[in-house]
């Protein structure tokens, strides 16, 4: 379903299989689970963390087909998506998306909460199918598009029109950093990318605050979310209490991130 | 003043004859009701167009009959009416179940600027025509709602400056440079209609539910939306 490795200081998460890495419950509790594991590693205030896929989609989205089954399940997916989210937006950690295949819908939003977005240019597309297959967006799905895609054109396109867009529409839309010629060669970016962060030295749990604040909206809308639990209160928001010790020094150390796509926050 | 018409799945909304199409309680009016026949007329895979006749898209509102008022405070609450009575119809096109695009065949002007963003597609000409909020000039603080409008849908701080601090007048490149308008790649009345109707249906082939497609709409713009008193009628899944 996904496995963790690491490499150096590089944690990738790579969910396996040529499927449609779709997002049920098993799957979502399996990448939560590589998560803890994660934030449980000595070197993780260190590390970069970068998400992957197999095959031809980085992941198509909800389980549709097992919500259809058993209607129940919809509201646990949608729980078990909002915490994972909640959980890598407070991640101590910079976080890499590696799009190699599609990302659709709930999967476009999981890339999309990640903090850099590399992708493969000759194959794949990012999509938001809802209005496509009649459904409406959720608000905290709205709320992460909303401040991860800044134009307003581009948040029509991405909302309303129902793009599908490529690595290299998605560059200039901004949603995407860098475009790359295969599969291989965006996992070796992202690698070379992770390196570059990690070799800058970046306090991460100053960072992991930093992004709590910046995406405090999401982060509320989620919270607000009647249907997501406990799990998601849980899920390491410290951002009430600690951002505003934040010292300012350690703001400069996001500005290079921040002036390469200033329109980003 | 403003007619209706029906073109396959295309509703075509046109202010008619060669005036500045300035809003009037009676345009307003017009309008409005126009846009809520549309709306019951609304099917899977309409789309709305909206255009104008002669060198103007819209001057804004008709300051001249607020002065006829013949007092100050006459004139001032002529003004409010337009303003408030105004509301509804941006509300109704932000509402509208179906994609709505607006072919601006001249100048757009203060509420006739407003008029034209609060549709999702926006062509221009580059040969005629300009953008321009004439109320820094006009001394006319702006209403909330022209605000939140602003902030909603035109994306960099530099851009709302040009429009609202500095009064520019802006042609069509510039427009597409600065992100307001989709396309300004037309250099003629038909060109601009024409590329609509195109646009319209590319998108009407989409089928889409268009209570969906509202429902979407106005949760990009949660602000406007609150303002305007619209709410999503579908409850979002989670």
């Amino acid at each position: 379903m996904c496995t963790l490795e690491k490499r150096g200081r590089l944690f990738l998460l790579k969910l396996t299989g040529d499927g449609e890495h779709r997002l049920n419950p098993t799957l979502l509790d399996n990448i939560r689970s590589a998560i803890t594991q994660i934030r449980s590693d000595p070197s993780s205030s260190q590390s970069v963390l970068i998400t992957t896929s197999d095959g031809k989609f980085f992941s198509n989205g909800y389980d549709l087909a097992l919500a259809a089954s058993d209607p129940p399940l919809r509201a646990v997916m949608a729980a078990k998506l909002q915490s994972l989210v909640a959980d890598l937006i407070s991640l101590p950690m910079p976080t890499i998306a590696a799009v190699t295949g599609h990302a659709s819908a709930a999967g476009f939003l999981l890339a999309m909460s990640h903090d850099y977005i590399l992708m493969r240019r000759d194959r794949g597309f990012l999509y938001m199918s809802e209005l496509d297959i009649e459904l409406v967006l959720p608000a905290w799905f709205m709320s992460m598009i909303r401040m991860k895609v800044v134009s307003p054109a581009a948040k029509r396109d991405v909302a309303l029109t129902a793009e599908k867009i490529t690595a290299d529409r998605g560059l200039e839309m901004g949603i995407v950093d860098s475009s790359h010629g295969s599969a291989g060669e965006t996992v070796e970016a992202a690698v070379k990318l992770g390196e570059e962060i990690v070799r800058r030295g970046a306090d991460g749990h100053v960072y992991g605050r930093m992004r709590e604040t910046l995406l405090r909206e999401v982060l509320h809308a989620i919270g607000s979310n009647e249907s997501a639990s406990n799990g998601v209160r849980n899920s390491g928001s410290k951002f009430w209490s600690s951002s505003w010790r934040t010292s300012t020094w350690s703001a400069f150390l996001l500005l290079p991130r921040c002036v390469g796509r200033s329109a980003r926050f | 003043m403003c007619t209706l018409e029906k073109r396959g799945d295309l509703f075509l909304l046109t202010l008619t004859g060669d005036d500045e199409h300035r809003f009037h309680p009676d345009t307003i009016s017009s309008v409005l009701s126009l846009l809520e026949q549309a709306k019951s007329q609304s099917t899977r895979g309409s789309v709305l167009i909206t255009t104008a006749h002669g060198k103007f898209f819209s001057n804004g509102f008709d300051l001249a009959w607020a002065q006829a008022a013949g007092s100050q405070t006459g004139a001032v609450n002529r003004m409010h009416q337009m303003v408030e009575s105004f509301k509804p119809v941006i509300a109704a096109l932000f509402d509208l179940p179906m994609p709505t695009i607006a072919a601006l065949n001249g100048h757009a002007a203060a509420s006739g600027l407003m008029f034209a963003l609060s549709h999702d597609y926006v062509f221009m000409r580059n040969d005629r025509g300009v953008l321009y909020m004439s109320e820094v000039d006009l001394g006319l603080p702006l209403p909330d709602y022209f605000a939140a409008m602003f902030a909603a849908k035109i994306g960099t701080s530099i851009a709302r400056r040009e429009l609202l601090l500095s009064g520019k007048k802006i042609k069509g490149e510039e427009a597409v440079a600065l992100g307001i308008v989709d396309s300004a790649a037309h250099d003629s009345v038909e060109g601009v209609v024409d590329a609509t109707v195109s646009l319209g249906q590319s998108l009407a082939a989409k089928k889409w539910n268009g209570e969906v497609y509202a429902s979407i709409r106005k949760s990009l713009y949660p602000g406007l939306c609150a303002m305007l008193s619209l709410t999503a009628k579908i409850a979002a899944s989670p």
